[in-house]
């Protein structure tokens, strides 16, 4: 990764991002006569189950990852704004209603991981963040995330992407209130309780020039794809054999639209299970080809990023059972209407 | 000697941090007692709300992800 020394200045990152840009743009419009010719230049057909499947391959790998890394590095710039000592200034002593809708927002702009939840969560609380509006940023943090959105966008198209991003909203805005309103303060453990106030705060004031968010972006480019790609790749070769094997309509049967329960299964199936979104997305992929139901896979996808169980053991430092309990209720009941929603409508 | 902590729950990230602090510190030759905070409650008495934190003679210097070399060794 050391090959171009990073430019110092503005107009040195602007000129490398111009000419990055064009060669992304030109790659990004020759997908498919690249994956053409890769599979014709092995001597195959996309007419034969296994010239299809590769041809998946060769086609939405490359895509998939010129996508993430766009999008993960805008947002790698973007979140240089949003330090999570800012995010909780523009939070703090903001009411119920407008604080959830302004918190879960926040949450898609502000880096978060998963390993400093509780340290976020008592940072948000001790400064006067209420416990609504603490919840629906943690909501919306993990769910709403670039890697996700990146590989709807990806294999689905923006309009999926874009409703991923509507209805994890509004999960997360609701699941905040529903929780603010239960005033579950007393269920957090007794040692949160004791820090809530007037304890001392550390502020970020480093300097924060453009060449240095520049540094931040690709800095976030080589951690996120350094870490997912992996996932990326057999995710995909998985879906390139459903694409290419399973018949059509295989699906239909048992993850379709008339399967009532097809919808509480995914959710509780996607509990334990903690692949980050890039290896379940491009399977989700082929399974909707082969007639499984959007609102069900959504569902599914939303269970998987936002209610996991490791992160629930991380949580449970900070918050006793009786308020875990509710917090994964309140959020798996409303993963649950977004499903039966979407296989209404759509 | 330097006092540096390293604060975390433990995460990929705080390890990889911990190391960098001791190779930077060994390229420098600087002696420094390096500790990690993996308990809580120690850690939210700093105020940090994004781990990795790094904690230099009492006082916060860094928080959230792994600072990088430069950084360090301005501490050092």
């Amino acid at each position: 990764m050391t090959l171009i020394r990073q430019p110092a200045t503005t107009a040195g990152w602007l000129s490398l991002l111009a000419v990055g840009s064009a060669l992304w743009l030109a790659l990004y419009q020759n997908l498919s006569p690249l994956a053409e010719s890769l599979i014709g230049g092995f001597g195959l057909d996309r007419r034969t189950h296994f010239g299809e499947a590769l041809h998946f391959f060769f086609y939405d790998t490359p895509k998939v990852l010129l996508l993430l890394t766009g999008i993960v590095f805008l947002m790698g710039v973007v979140q240089t704004f949003f330090a999570p000592e800012r995010t909780r200034a523009l939070l703090s002593g903001r009411r119920q209603g407008v604080g959830n809708v302004l918190a879960a927002t926040l949450g898609i702009v502000t880096p978060f991981c998963s390993c400093s939840a509780v340290p976020l969560f008592i940072g948000f609380l001790s400064a006067g963040v209420p416990l609504g509006v603490t919840f629906s940023f943690l909501i919306s943090a993990p769910m709403v995330n670039e890697v996700a959105l990146a590989l709807l966008f990806g294999l689905f198209g923006w309009q999926v992407a874009a409703l991923y991003l509507g209805l994890g909203l509004l999960v997360a805005i609701v699941a905040g209130l529903v929780i603010g309103q239960l005033k579950m303060e007393r269920h957090l453990e007794d040692w949160v309780q004791q820090i809530q106030r007037g304890e001392a705060t550390w502020n970020d004031d480093g300097s924060n020039g453009w060449p240095a968010r520049f540094a931040a972006g690709w800095r976030h480019v080589r951690e996120i794809v350094a870490k997912v790609w992996p996932y990326i790749l057999v995710g995909i070769a998985l879906g390139a054999g459903i694409h290419g094997y399973v018949p059509e309509d295989f699906m239909a049967s048992f993850m379709g639209k008339d399967a009532w329960w097809a919808v509480p299964a995914a959710v509780v199936l996607g509990v334990p299970m903690y692949t980050n979104a890039a290896g379940i997305i491009p399977i989700v992929e082929a399974l909707i080809g082969k007639g499984a139901a959007l609102g069900t896979v959504l569902a599914f996808m939303m269970s998987v990023i936002a209610l996991s169980a490791p992160e629930m053991i991380i949580l449970r430092k900070a918050l006793k059972p009786t308020l875990i309990a509710t917090f994964a209720g309140v959020v798996a009941t409303g993963i649950l209407l977004v499903g039966y929603v979407f296989n209404l409508v759509l | 000697m330097k006092d540096i902590k390293v604060l975390g729950t433990g995460c990929a990230n705080c390890r990889n941090t911990v190391k960098l602090i001791e190779e930077v510190a060994a390229e420098k030759g600087v002696a420094i007692t390096l500790s990690k905070v993996e308990d809580l409650p120690e850690i939210m008495k700093y105020g940090v709300m994004s781990t990795p934190g790094v904690v230099v003679d009492g006082k916060v210097v860094h928080a959230g992800g792994i600072p990088d070399r430069a950084k360090i060794s301005s501490w050092l």
